[in-house]
């Protein structure tokens, strides 16, 4: 049987796939694309732990779907703005690599 | 629930997919690769009886920001990275973090108590989520979804004006 310990991992080792390509990565939109792979690991444990704490009227605790429904709002606004700065740097610099912006760099 | 196989089988596709998220150097094929990354995903929550969460991560994800992610990349006309030096010791690096925290994640999930469980079952099996969680929207958390109304306003006006040619 699946435990709610397989979907933590999963989670946990997508989380991780997402936080090797923030580190990694030097192009800004494959950056922006590893930032959702985060949010949708932890969208992934959230959904999990509500299925698995069923309450007394025998529904899951909805609590956590509707934090969900947020995080995915809120994502999906994010990503609109990101992209938006992205495009206005690639006007200005031509380029989305983060080695050649390093302007504010110390 | 759903089958062990069937379950694998969904996880080891979003887990591929999402890794060739990471490896590709080619952005086309990278946002490619998030797509069916995001559908397997759906489908977990789907296992799990959520299918509001699943159908929302399908239209939000699957279809409006990817489709955002691939219009941006066509509109720069992002080319692969080619002829660029790997910094190894950076890579090393970044690799080392996330690996500590994988182990950190296998660890915690080791010791805790509940993580070896299996899900209770659901009395009355097909559940009608989208009325429960609409309903906790308009009663419990009213305030946050207004709030989050603005915050998506703000965001548009946002993209808008960072959008113009020129900013004063």
């Amino acid at each position: 049987m699946i435990t709610l310990g397989d979907y933590l991992i999963v989670s946990g080792i997508l989380f991780s796939i997402g936080l090797a390509g923030v580190m990694l990565r030097r192009n800004l939109i494959i950056i922006l694309m590893s930032l959702e792979l985060m949010l949708n690991a932890a969208n992934l444990s959230l959904v999990a732990f509500s299925r698995f704490s069923v309450d007394s009227s025998g529904l899951p605790n909805y609590n956590a779907q509707v934090f969900v429904f947020f995080v995915v709002t809120v994502a999906a606004a994010e990503v609109a703005v990101g992209l938006a700065i992205l495009v206005a740097l690639f006007r200005a610099r031509q380029t989305t690599d983060v080695q050649d912006i390093s302007s504010l760099k110390f | 629930m759903i089958s062990p196989f069937l379950f694998w089988s969904l996880a080891l596709l979003t887990l591929i997919f999402g890794a060739s998220v990471v490896i590709n150097r080619n952005p086309v094929a990278s946002a490619l690769s998030l797509v069916v990354s995001f559908l397997g995903l759906a489908a977990l929550f789907m296992s799990l009886d959520a299918f509001f969460v699943g159908i929302i991560q399908v239209l939000v994800y699957a279809g409006a920001v990817m489709v955002l992610f691939l219009f941006i990349i066509m509109l720069l006309n992002v080319r692969a990275e080619e002829g660029r030096r790997i910094n190894w010791l950076a890579s090393a690096g970044g690799i080392t973090v996330a690996l500590a925290l994988l182990v950190q994640i296998f660890l915690v999930i080791d010791r805790f108590q509940p993580a070896a469980k299996t899900f209770p079952s659901l009395p009355r099996s097909p559940i009608d989520d989208v009325r429960n969680i609409g309903a906790l929207l308009f009663s419990n958390y009213n305030l946050p979804f207004q709030i989050v109304g603005v915050l998506v306003l703000v965001a548009t006006v946002g993209v808008v004006l960072l959008s113009k040619r020129e900013l004063r």
